[in-house]
C-alpha cells in the first residue's frame, strides 16, 4: 500500500519533470518564432523566414 | 535527503532517478540545441539569408522583375558582410529556438524511456527527422517558407494553422510510431492529413514582387537547411542522452 502510493507519486513527479521540460522548450520556441515583444520581430526576422515560421 | 531515511523499503522511483532524468533532459537539450542552433545559423547565412536579402531588393523597389514591356532582372545578392549586427541576431534567435526544440525533443526521449525505449544517437536521428517533418515539412506543405515581399493571409490565421498543423503532425507521427495496431496507424494518418484537408489560409490573388526562381530556391533551401539541422539536433541529443543515462 505504502509502496504503491510512493510509486505513483514518483511517477507523477517524473511526468511533472517531463512536462516542465516540454513547456520550457515550447516557451523558447514561442519567443524565437512568434513573439512580437520589444524588438523581437526585427531580431528574429531572418531566422523566422529561413525556418518557415509565419513572420508578418 | 529526509524522506528516503524514514522509509523501510527503497521507493520505486527514487529522487535521484528524477534528478538524473532532469540532468539528462537538460544536458541533451542545452548542448545539442546550442550546437544545432549554431549549425542552423551558419547554414542559413550561407544558403538562405543571401536569397532573403536579394528578395528585399524587390520588396524595396530597388530591383524590379516585371516593368513596362520588360520581363527579367539581374541576379545577385548584396554582400552578407554589410549587415553583421543583423546576422548576430539570426545566430542568437537560432540558438534560443533550437534549444527550445531540444527541450521538447528530450522530453519526448524521457517519455519513450518510461515506455522502455532507450534513445541513442541512431534513434535520436529518427526523432530529429520526425521533428523536421512535424515542424518544417508538414507546415510548409500548406504555408511554404515565405520570401520577404510575399503577400499572405492574416498573420494570426497563418500562425494558428501553422500551430495546428505542427501539433496534429507530431501527434500523428507519435501514434504511428508508438501505437499498437492498424487503428492507431489510421488515426496517425488522419491526424497528419487533417490540416491539409482543411487547408491553410491563403489570399485569392497573387502579389509577389520577386522573381519566381528566387522564391522557389528560398523555399527549397529553407526546408533543406531545416532538415540538416533537425538531423543534427536528433543525432546530438540522442548521443548525449545515451551517454548521460
Amino acid at each position: 500500500m505504502t509502496t504503491k502510493t510512493i510509486a505513483s507519486s514518483g511517477t507523477l513527479s517524473e511526468i511533472a519533470t517531463i512536462a516542465f521540460a516540454a513547456v520550457f522548450g515550447l516557451g523558447l520556441i514561442f519567443a524565437a518564432g512568434f513573439s512580437h515583444a520589444g524588438g523581437m520581430h526585427d531580431v528574429a526576422h531572418d531566422s523566422r523566414h529561413a525556418t518557415g515560421f509565419p513572420c508578418h | 535527503m529526509t524522506w528516503p531515511m524514514i522509509r523501510a523499503t527503497p521507493p520505486a522511483f527514487p529522487a535521484t532517478d528524477r534528478t538524473i532524468m532532469l540532468k539528462q533532459i537538460g544536458a541533451s537539450a542545452l548542448f545539442a540545441g546550442l550546437a544545432a542552433g549554431v549549425f542552423a545559423a551558419l547554414l542559413q547565412l550561407w544558403f538562405v539569408v543571401p536569397l532573403l536579402m536579394e528578395a528585399e531588393l524587390y520588396e524595396s523597389g530597388a530591383r524590379a522583375h516585371f516593368t513596362d514591356g520588360h520581363i527579367g532582372s539581374d541576379a545577385g545578392a548584396p554582400p552578407l558582410g554589410d549587415a553583421m549586427g543583423r546576422h548576430l541576431g539570426t545566430l542568437a534567435i537560432n540558438i534560443v529556438g533550437w534549444i527550445g526544440f531540444g527541450f521538447v525533443l528530450a522530453a519526448g526521449f524521457a517519455l519513450a524511456a518510461r515506455r522502455g525505449v532507450e534513445v541513442d544517437a541512431r534513434r535520436g536521428l529518427l526523432w530529429g527527422l520526425g521533428g523536421f517533418v512535424a515542424l518544417s515539412l508538414a507546415p510548409a506543405f500548406g504555408l511554404p517558407p515565405e520570401l520577404p515581399g510575399t503577400f499572405a493571409a492574416e498573420i494570426g490565421e497563418r500562425q494558428t494553422w501553422w500551430a495546428f498543423c505542427v501539433i496534429a503532425t507530431a501527434l500523428g507521427l507519435a501514434l504511428m510510431a508508438f501505437g499498437r495496431g492498424p487503428a492507431w496507424l489510421a488515426g496517425g494518418v488522419a491526424l497528419i492529413a487533417a490540416p491539409h484537408l482543411i487547408g491553410a489560409p491563403h489570399l485569392d490573388r497573387y502579389f509577389g514582387s520577386a522573381a519566381p526562381e528566387l522564391a522557389a530556391m528560398f523555399s527549397a533551401r529553407a526546408l533543406g537547411v531545416s532538415a540538416a539541422a533537425w538531423a543534427f539536433l536528433g543525432l546530438a541529443a540522442g548521443w548525449i542522452w545515451s551517454r548521460e543515462a
